[in-house]
């Protein structure tokens, strides 16, 4: 009987040091959104962890999901490409700041043309994209590349085919440079293509842009230099031809009218500035302003304080741009006014 | 105490059946009817569970755009106007390529391995069609993608542009320009996915014909194909056809391999050759970012429609069959 006892005393101490632990845990950060920038939060919730033992939990299924998620308070954030509009954020009592800065690029596969050879602008991308531009000796293109060797090779059009916030950066910077574009397709994290053919994810456009001649595509920046893909410049909003690079998608978000913009509200697409490349974008962290839980989401800002302060070099080395220091003075700025969790 | 009963109930029994015995195996009995049967119901109440939410949340859809959500092929999610026409004529029209390369290899291969094939090689072939059962389906896609799509781009769809080209109706059918990608390449790619299941439940079938009456035919000097034809086939027809719904069950419904290499265009296109969509890659793709109840509905809705399809298609294998078997015995 004795023996007994004890075997189930043991038994109960062991479960409860067992439970112990992940209730040690539960301090952990949950979050869930956005795929584009799930291998820079992965890459810093690694280096937090060890640093503070708090982890993250961030679940990469898409900015429509963390929306939804972060509406149903099952996450602490939830992240999106796409900003929310102020009305939207107010229904609900959120707020949102940007995280993280990314490039989409337009990528071509084109018989003798190297990385950077060719230079596209935002009219002559959506004719392209529109389907108006056929072929790539088009008169469009030749003056734009007056000493490029220009094929009669037909364009094959390649877009995505899931709804990503890619496409609609994509999208939304042809918008801008397109009235017909704008009235016929519009901008979406997926629209009704007028041409072409959709594939799955940055892989399955890389994959047939890379199998067909004549193709032209548009991926996540470190998807086309990681896999050494033939990128376009581009000519920007003040008439400067552009090469995607860290330097231009920073030059970019930095002259960028944060601070003028309700919410943080600001699609980096088409910025002013010599050095700006065109199809920018930040990707944002949506948050309840009043939390449940208070603590849970201080968590969160300390994360995001100490990502912005300490998470430079894992961002180069991953192709990402963190936010300008000016930006993140203003993001703080903003947690400080409108968010009632502390994290300093 | 537990095991001294059951020694002494097993004694029992070998002399004679004791009442606490068989009180014993009525309880068991009982059991094992309830555990059958809540199973079963719980099957039913899952079926019953899944169509009550589709319909529940495609109701704003079909409130919103009517019967025409069915005739409309416009997807358009900036302006909400959503139509499902290209979803479901890329689903049926794949299905049915798929059916139409599929089932010829599978009754093919079936046969042989019933028929022709010398003992020594019937268990490297039948393993190897199991085998290809157990791919998983993205596997099927990015090979789709790499492999079949760039040798489909390279070398058939040029011959079939080129071959068609002055024949009527068949120039539509087979219009360029060659993308590797499209309606055709996902039928090709549903044929061989469906290859295995056919394959399997009509060699299974084609063994149960009894020898006796094959050997019959051989003896009145019957061909191989006659003896199939006007034999194996006839006494198989319900297995041969069961066989068939599952592998277009299997079509209708797949998902990934098909996303890979559909081309995934909400546009209907007369060439088979054209990228377009299907209901499930449809859904696949854009579930993730679609913001909005009318755009989430308007997916739901199409998963609705690839029931309704599915259970129509099954339906009608079911009615064919007791068409078939009423007509076999008038006959005789």
């Amino acid at each position: 009987m004795s023996l007994m006892n004890k075997t189930v005393r043991s038994l109960l101490l062991g479960s409860a040091a067992f439970l112990a632990v992940p209730a040690a845990m539960a301090a952990d950060i949950s979050g869930a959104g956005a795929t584009f920038p799930y291998p820079i939060y992965s890459k810093w919730a690694a280096a937090y962890k060890d640093k503070t033992g708090t982890g993250l939990n961030y679940q990469s299924i898409g900015s429509g999901g963390g929306i939804k998620q972060i509406k149903a308070k099952t996450v602490t954030f939830g992240a999106s490409d796409k900003p929310l509009e102020q009305k939207e954020l107010d229904e609900s009592g959120l707020t949102q700041f940007p995280a993280i800065v990314g490039g989409v690029v337009p990528v071509i596969n084109l018989k003798g043309v190297q990385p950077g050879e060719l230079t596209l602008d935002g009219a002559t991308l959506a004719d392209i994209f529109l389907g108006k531009i056929k072929s790539w000796n088009d008169p469009a293109i030749a003056k734009l590349n007056p000493k490029a060797k220009l094929p009669s090779t037909l364009i094959a059009v390649v877009h995505r085919s899931d709804g990503s916030g890619t496409s609609f950066l994509f999208t939304n910077y042809l918008s801008q440079n397109s009235a017909e574009w704008k009235d016929k397709v519009g901008a979406a994290t997926a629209v009704e293509w007028p041409a072409g053919i959709g594939a799955k994810g940055n892989e399955g456009v890389a994959g047939i842009a890379t199998q067909t001649d004549g193709a032209i595509g548009y991926v996540e920046y470190a998807y086309a230099k990681q896999n050494k893909m033939t990128y376009t410049k581009m000519i920007n909003h003040d008439g400067k031809t552009v090469e995607p690079k860290s330097e231009t998608f920073a030059a970019a978000a930095a002259n960028a009218d944060w601070a003028g913009a309700p919410a943080f509200y600001v699609i980096l697409t088409n910025q002013p500035g010599a050095e700006s490349w065109p199809i920018t974008g930040a990707s944002f962290i949506i948050v309840y302003k009043k939390p449940d839980d208070a603590a849970a989401l201080g968590e969160v800002l300390k994360f995001y304080d100490w990502a912005f302060k300490n998470g430079q070099k894992d961002a180069d080395a991953l192709d990402y741009v963190p936010l300008p220091a000016k930006v993140v003075d203003l993001v703080e700025a903003s947690w400080k006014a409108s968010i009632q969790a502390s994290w300093k | 105490m537990n095991s001294n009963a059951q020694v002494a109930s097993y004694t029992a029994t070998s002399a004679e059946i004791s009442p606490s015995a068989l009180r014993r195996h009525g309880m068991w009995d009982a059991v094992l009817r309830n555990a059958t049967r809540s199973a079963a119901i719980t099957v039913l109440l899952l079926l019953g569970g899944v169509i009550v939410s589709l319909i529940h949340d495609s109701v704003l859809t079909f409130k919103t755009f009517g019967f025409g959500y069915l005739t409309s092929e416009s997807w358009n999610p900036v302006t909400e106007k959503f139509g499902a026409l290209a979803p479901i004529y890329g689903t049926l029209v794949t299905s049915f390529i798929a059916m139409l390369i599929g089932i010829p290899i599978s009754l093919g291969v079936a046969i042989f391995i019933t028929e022709l094939c010398p003992r020594w090689l019937q268990r490297p072939i039948s393993t190897a069609i199991e085998l290809l059962a157990g791919i998983p389906s993205i596997i099927y896609g990015i090979w789709g993608l790499f492999v079949l799509a760039p040798f489909l781009q390279k070398y058939i769809q040029p011959l079939l542009i080129g071959a068609f080209a002055d024949v009527p109706l068949l120039n539509q059918l087979f219009a360029g320009p060659p993308y590797g990608i499209g309606i055709f390449t996902a039928g090709i790619i549903l044929s061989i996915m469906v290859l295995p299941y056919i394959t399997s439940v009509t060699r299974d079938v084609f063994e149960t014909v009894p020898a006796v009456l094959k050997e019959s035919a051989y003896g009145l000097g019957c061909t191989t194909w006659e003896v199939v034809r006007h034999v194996v086939l006839p006494y198989t027809k319900t297995g041969v056809i069961g066989g068939i719904m599952l592998g277009l069950g299997r079509a209708l419904g797949e998902t990934m391999a098909v996303t890979f290499v559909i081309g995934n265009s909400h546009r209907i296109s007369p060439s088979i050759l054209a990228p377009g969509t299907s209901i499930s890659a449809n859904i696949a793709n854009e579930f993730t970012e679609a913001d909005g109840a009318l755009y989430t509905s308007s997916l739901i809705a199409q998963g609705l429609i690839l029931f309704v399809i599915t259970f129509t298609v099954l339906a009608a294998a079911r009615l064919l069959l007791l068409r078939l078997e009423s007509q076999a015995g008038k006959r005789a």
